[in-house]
């Protein structure tokens, strides 16, 4: 994840830059005639919009972060809920391999943790690969990708028939795209909750 | 002649079989089965060693004047010229050039002056009447048009509803009769599509779906084998013909075999979340499927007997063993391993013995072993971005290219007779579609082109 949020901070970054070069482009210079009229204001070609209403107070909706403390909400929601916005992160791996770094093994930990916090969630890992490479032969890779994920959770103490693997290959990419960027988010084993 | 042969299988690689072409006439299984299958060829209908005849086949005569029928007696000349193309056994004079020509007046009597004229030395005359309300009858036969003789003739009758399957058969039946060669033309070939893509339900991203189909291997006549709304691969066919082995998710990957005429699902593996099965191939004599599967917590390769049980481990290394295909006698099989860091292709004997590497070359992967008599081994290898269809002679050790960067092209497979492959590509729009190739290299054809489709098998 702390790819993606570099990716993120990065992206800002380069449209903020772009933002600021395109605005210096066209920034008009100044009018030389002094005598010249101002050009009418914006206003008198769009009269302004009637102020919209004031919003009412956003409904308590929002729920506060969650605490994963017991009385949380996680414990409530339906599977399909969780899995949305699945409280347990992927990791990624390198071409073509199954080995797990230590960016990898630090996300595994905290999955560990609440996988022990919820001891009756049981779930799946997906194994997923980037489109280089065979259909066939990445079956086996994203196979060898979600056991590596499960040994490791194991060698945490989880039990092991709590925790079970699928390989799609490279069959269903998490983002499309034939460069590093989205290989390199596809190359990943995904966690889902099947039973809570 | 020999010089316009020599043109048509100029390609370096190909000379034994030019050799067997050229000298049939003199040797008898010379350079290896490949000769013997062209076996006492052609002293029927070419007048010179070498030369290949020049077959000419015009509509067909309607007898009778529905619609029906006149529709057929073109339809079926039509059709059977596809298929005498696609074993380039003859050479077909292009069915467009045939308007100077006039109609033959009967089954036996035709312009044999203008069909030379044309320079056909052979042409076919066929009949097409209407017998009973859903049945028609089809005569053909086929005239030496110098000796002003007939070579063979046949007769069938059967459905209105299907007239290209009397092209076909006679297609077959010319093959065998004139060349001794088992033609293709009645095979079929499963591959998997997402032409009808449901998304798979009840996960949290936006999954289409893959189900398996066959079709006749020109790529009419499209039935669906699957329905499961889920993601299946891999089909292949069993060596009777009658089932289709695949891959399914279920939501975890098995083996599944489709007994097609019986509407019977098998579980051979009995999978389950700790013992995945995935990519099954047939044997031989299609009593064993050989398998990968995870049940030892590494991809290995297992067999089993064809119905279940009997399971035995071919192999056995943490890296990733996969996409068995079996040698045609049963006796070895050949897969794809990473053990050296990339995807190389490998051979074992069936007990697990006598293992060694066969390719050497960037990433090999998906390997099929042709049938006998040709000794080879086809399979995808990376030639840049995406990966080109090669194949190894397993006599000599010499690798050719049959596909040359042109889109990805992946999963070959063999036609039972040997001479062509299907496999999928994305040449052209980008989506995958199945194409059939010559083993030669020649002859390429798309057979199909709803959705995407891939991972093509070639039933016997």
């Amino acid at each position: 994840m702390d790819s993606k949020r570099f990716m993120g901070t990065a992206r800002f970054l380069m449209v903020g830059v772009a933002g600021y070069l395109t605005l210096a482009c066209v920034r008009p210079t100044p009018p030389v005639e002094p005598d010249a009229p101002d050009p009418p204001p914006q206003a008198a070609v769009r009269p302004t919009p009637a102020p919209s209403p004031p919003r009412p107070a956003p409904p308590p909706l929002q729920p506060p972060p969650p605490s994963f403390g017991g009385e949380d909400d996680l414990a409530s929601r339906t599977l399909e809920d969780l899995n949305r916005e699945s409280p347990l992160e992927p990791i990624f791996f390198l071409y073509d391999s199954a080995e797990m770094d230590v960016v990898g093994r630090g996300v595994l930990d905290a999955n560990a943790e609440m996988l022990q916090r919820y001891p009756s969630w049981v779930i799946t890992i997906e194994g997923h690969c980037d489109e280089r490479g065979t259909p066939e032969y990445n079956l086996g890779l994203g196979e060898r990708r979600a056991l590596a994920a499960r040994q490791y959770l194991v060698t945490l103490g989880l039990e092991a028939d709590r925790i079970r693997t699928v390989s799609y290959g490279k069959e269903f990419p998490f983002v499309p795209g034939g460069n590093e960027d989205a290989w390199s988010r596809n190359r990943r084993a995904h966690f889902v909750i099947t039973e809570r | 002649m020999r010089l316009e042969l020599g043109k048509r299988w100029s390609r370096a690689h190909y000379t034994f079989l030019l050799r067997a072409i050229v000298v049939t006439a003199f040797v008898v299984a010379a350079a290896g089965g490949g000769a013997a299958q062209q076996g006492a060829v052609d002293l029927v209908i070419r007048d010179r060693v070498g030369a290949q005849a020049r077959l000419a086949i015009p509509n067909c005569l309607a007898l009778t004047t529905d619609t029906e029928t006149v529709a057929a007696s073109e339809t079926i000349a039509e059709v059977l010229g596809n298929d005498i193309d696609f074993e380039r056994e003859f050479r077909l004079i292009p069915r467009d050039t045939y308007a100077s020509v006039p109609t033959g007046r009967s089954l036996d009597d035709l312009p044999l002056e203008a069909w030379s004229e044309l320079g056909a030395n052979v042409v076919l005359s066929c009949t097409v009447e209407r017998i009973s309300e859903d049945q028609l009858r089809f005569m053909a036969r086929l005239f030496n048009v110098a000796a002003r003789s007939s070579l063979f003739g046949v007769e069938y009758s059967g459905s209105v509803s299907n007239i290209r399957v009397f092209a076909h058969q006679l297609s077959d039946e010319i093959h065998r009769d004139q060349r001794g060669l088992e033609g293709v033309a009645r095979s079929k070939i499963a591959f998997i599509s997402d032409r009808n893509s449901e998304s798979v339900l009840g996960l949290v991203e936006n999954r289409a779906t893959k189900e398996v189909y066959f079709a006749d291997y020109d790529g009419v006549g499209v039935r669906r084998v699957t329905v499961s709304r889920s993601l299946n691969n891999n089909p292949a066919w069993s060596p009777d013909g009658r089932a289709i082995a695949y891959t399914a998710w279920r939501p975890y990957m098995d083996v599944l075999v489709s007994h097609i005429y019986e509407g019977r699902l098998g579980t051979p593996a009995a999978g389950t979340a700790d013992s995945q099965n995935w990519l099954p191939a047939w044997s031989p004599d299609g009593s064993q499927l050989a398998f990968t599967s995870n049940r030892d917590g590494q991809p290995d390769i297992y067999i089993m007997n064809a119905e279940g049980g009997g399971v035995t481990r071919l192999t056995n290394h943490p890296l990733i063993d996969t996409s068995p295909t079996w040698s045609p006698h049963g006796r070895q099989l050949a897969f794809v391993s990473d053990r050296t860091g990339a995807p190389q292709v490998y051979v074992v004997d069936v007990d697990g013995t006598g293992l060694r590497r066969i390719t050497f070359e960037s990433r090999c992967d998906r390997p099929t072993w042709s049938p006998a008599p040709f000794n080879e081994i086809a399979f995808a290898a990376q030639t840049g971005p995406g990966y080109d269809i090669k194949v190894v002679d397993l006599a000599t050790n010499e690798v050719r290219q049959l596909t040359f960067g042109l889109g990805t092209n992946e999963s070959p497979s063999y036609s039972p007779n040997g001479r062509h492959l299907a496999f999928s590509s994305t040449r052209g729009s980008g989506a995958k579609q199945v194409w059939v190739i010559g083993r030669d290299g020649r002859g390429l054809r798309r057979i199909t082109s709803t959705g995407n489709n891939e991972m093509p098998s070639w039933s016997p």
